[in-house]
């Protein structure tokens, strides 16, 4: 089992440049996660690309611990038009 | 991973246009996320090949390093990953997968 704060932190200093990220226990077992993460790294890539970022941030927690991430990442710009 | 499961894996997406790999069968998924999979696919209207992981503990293990992909399910069209649960279905919703699945070859 892994705290959000955890995969958080993980998602933070892995990625980078995150400017909002929200981790969402899905079942309250603390392993089926969802993560939504908006970071201007993620500008310019391609939603494969962005995704594989996280899982990179997440590295060995991915084969273990987390059994199932639900992931939403989005650019500063594709995150506002989101929210506009 | 060993050259003989990359070489299954390539001759899987290779040999169909559509496959999934996935968690259970098209008639019988074994995990919420292969089964919306399934459904997306469905409703697409799209023929597609079903591979059980679950069945398969090499092509499981070798298909995530393949696509430098930690989880399944994922969809390989015409031999190129489309991505797995979430960006699938996103596309669905855009309506951008019916493109992508009945794009000729160029």
């Amino acid at each position: 089992m892994v705290d959000a704060e955890v995969l958080e932190e993980r998602i933070r200093e892995g990625v980078g440049e995150v400017s909002h990220v929200v981790v969402r226990d899905l079942t309250g077992t603390q392993d089926h996660w969802e993560a939504l993460v908006v970071s201007a790294a993620f500008a310019g890539k391609t939603p494969i690309e962005q995704h594989q970022m996280v899982y990179a941030a997440l590295g060995e927690l991915m084969t273990g611990p987390v059994h199932a991430l639900a992931l939403k990442t989005y650019s500063p710009e594709s995150w506002a038009r989101q929210e506009g | 991973m060993e050259d003989t499961v990359r070489e299954r894996i390539q001759g899987i997406i290779e040999g169909n246009e559509v496959v999934l790999f996935m968690k259970g069968t098209k008639h019988f998924p074994q995990c919420g996320f292969s089964a919306t999979l399934v459904e997306v696919l469905r409703r697409s209207g799209s023929e597609f090949q079903d591979f059980n992981v679950l069945e398969d503990p090499a092509i499981r293990q070798g298909i995530k390093e393949f696509a430098n992909w930690p989880t399944i399910p994922q969809l390989y069209v015409r031999g190129k990953f489309v991505g797995g649960c979430d960006i699938v279905r996103e596309m669905y919703e855009k309506g951008e997968l019916d493109a992508v699945l009945s794009a000729k070859e160029s």
